[in-house]
């Protein structure tokens, strides 16, 4: 689903984010990204949405060689993958309902699928009854729902969350996680950047670690941090 | 195709909305476009003005006088004669001879003719009247009668055809330079307006850039304000270059000599160009004006 092949990444100035990554994510995959703060996760999720090009290596994504593409196809390779940000992202002007709805009118999705498709997913985060509200009478939490239902209202096959759960208190990221986890076990393949311990340790799905620029570990059903490692 | 046509309408419709919520700012657009597109109707008026002008008045001056030596032989004059009419676009040539000519003064100065009495021996040449086709043969007959032998001098109203063109010309650059600044200046205008609309939406537009919205996308709102602006800075301004004009004309018809209103183009020729040509800049430094503030603004 998600190939990095020796991927470097070094920006203009001089800085090396990433240097010679390679990574293989299936469908279906649960990923956690860890790793302190300017390891380089950013960047790799820069590389997948295209905001940045890699300076050599090569990404796939759903088979598809998107290393280096035309600026003109880039939202159509952004189709495929949902995002979720840790500060949500809302228009402040839409009700919980137009948000969602926005993503659809976007693509040109017809009317009759944006209504069903977004009380589906409404209803999947469990904000059915907040469906008219405006994004200010909502709670941090039910704020992250919706900014998940609108990253997958269009059935992306990847979804990436770049610390969802960074701005919310613990009980809260607990819910998130629930609703990701759904997410997951539908088939939509989750790469999460992320730095909170407690859940990763919980999950217990796979785990690949950043340091400088470079994947550390990479372990199945992991952890945080790797205790052995550092001793 | 019915995709296509869905996003169109959401285009159109934020586009509107767009324009809307800018109105404030839009006002300045629309008056810079207005002001620029009456100045160049101004110039275009004046510049067809000279034209016809120009055209008018070469049609009456499409002759040529030549000037010969004194105590010519008839054979000189014959050759003269025959050569001149020989040439390129002379329809006749009539001989002119000095007494003539003298008579012909006498009789265009009535009362004071008195004045050119005495004169001897008389002062004027003979001179051949050549009648053309058109002013545009004046050079070549010119250069041809000029080095022929006996002839003198060859005289012809070009100079100051060539002085009104020089003029027209003038006008025409001034004019073309002074629309070329306003344009970049109402494109600038026009560009720090959408620029405010963009950064009011700045959020929106990152939204709509993750969840895989084209530029085109992004871009169509915006372009369509700026046309919009330029489409109603465009139609006011066809307004009042179409009733002020008219007022003028009218007024100087009325008022002063209606002679002179025949160079001026009559206000009613104008109106389709006018609008044509209003319409098309006004919604060209709309869209140019937009694509210009987005073009950084895009580049993610």
């Amino acid at each position: 689903m998600i190939e990095f092949i020796n991927v470097s990444k070094e920006y203009k100035n001089g800085v090396k984010a990433l240097s010679n990554i390679s990574l293989s994510i299936n469908k279906g995959e649960f990923v956690f990204l860890v790793g302190p703060s300017g390891a380089g996760k950013s960047t790799l999720i820069k590389l997948l949405l295209k905001e940045e090009n890699p300076t050599s290596g090569s990404i796939y994504l759903n088979g598809m060689d998107i290393t280096s593409v035309r600026n003109r196809k880039i939202p159509y390779i952004r189709r495929n993958i949902g995002v979720v940000f840790q500060d949500f992202r809302l228009l402040p002007n839409k009700t919980v309902y137009e948000n969602i709805a926005f993503a659809m009118e976007i693509i040109g999705a017809p009317p009759k699928e944006i209504r069903r498709n977004v009380p589906m997913v409404l209803s999947m985060v469990d904000l059915s009854s907040k469906a008219h509200c405006y994004p200010d009478e909502l709670s941090g939490g039910e704020h992250q729902r919706v900014a998940i239902s609108r990253a997958i209202v269009n059935n992306p096959p990847v979804l990436i969350a770049d610390e969802p759960t960074g701005n919310l208190d613990p009980d809260t990221a607990w819910e998130i996680m629930k609703v990701l986890r759904d997410i997951n076990r539908r088939g939509t393949t989750i790469l999460m950047a992320t730095h909170a311990k407690d859940i990763v340790d919980v999950m217990k799905r796979r785990v690949i670690a950043i340091e400088s620029g470079q994947i550390v570990r990479d372990e199945e059903k992991g952890v945080y941090e790797n205790e052995i490692s550092y001793i | 195709m019915k995709m296509r046509f869905r996003i169109f309408k959401n285009i159109m419709k934020q586009g509107f909305q767009g324009m809307w919520r800018n109105r404030g700012m839009g006002m300045a657009s629309v008056g810079s476009i207005a002001a620029v597109l009456i100045i160049l109707g101004i110039v275009l008026i004046m510049v067809l003005s000279i034209n016809n002008l120009v055209t008018e008045t070469t049609s009456k001056f499409d002759e040529l006088q030549i000037f010969l030596e004194d105590d010519l032989t008839v054979e000189q004059l014959d050759k003269i004669e025959n050569s001149v009419k020989n040439t390129e676009g002379v329809i006749s040539v009539v001989y002119l001879s000095k007494d003539q000519a003298l008579e012909d003064f006498k009789k265009d100065w009535e009362e004071n003719a008195s004045l050119l009495e005495g004169l001897d021996p008389n002062p004027l040449q003979n001179s051949y009247i050549v009648q053309l086709k058109d002013i545009e043969y004046a050079d070549n007959v010119v250069d041809k009668s000029s080095n022929l032998d006996g002839v003198d001098e060859v005289k012809y109203y070009k100079d100051i055809i060539d002085k009104m063109l020089v003029v027209a010309n003038y006008v025409r650059g001034g004019g073309l330079i002074i629309i070329a600044i306003l344009i970049l200046v109402s494109i600038f205008i026009i560009s720090n307006t959408i620029k405010i609309t963009v950064t009011a939406r700045k959020r929106e537009v990152n939204i709509m850039k993750y969840v895989g919205a084209t530029n085109g996308y992004i871009r169509g709102p915006f372009i369509i304000e700026g046309v919009l602006f330029g489409l109603i800075g465009a139609i006011l301004s066809i307004l009042i270059v179409n009733y002020g004009y008219k007022y003028f004309f009218n007024h100087i018809s009325n008022e002063l000599y209606v002679l002179f209103t025949v160079y001026l183009v009559p206000p009613n020729a104008l109106i389709k160009d006018l609008s044509i040509i209003f319409v098309s800049i006004g919604m060209g430094i709309g869209a140019l004006g937009s694509m210009v503030s987005l073009k950084r603004f895009l580049n993610v």
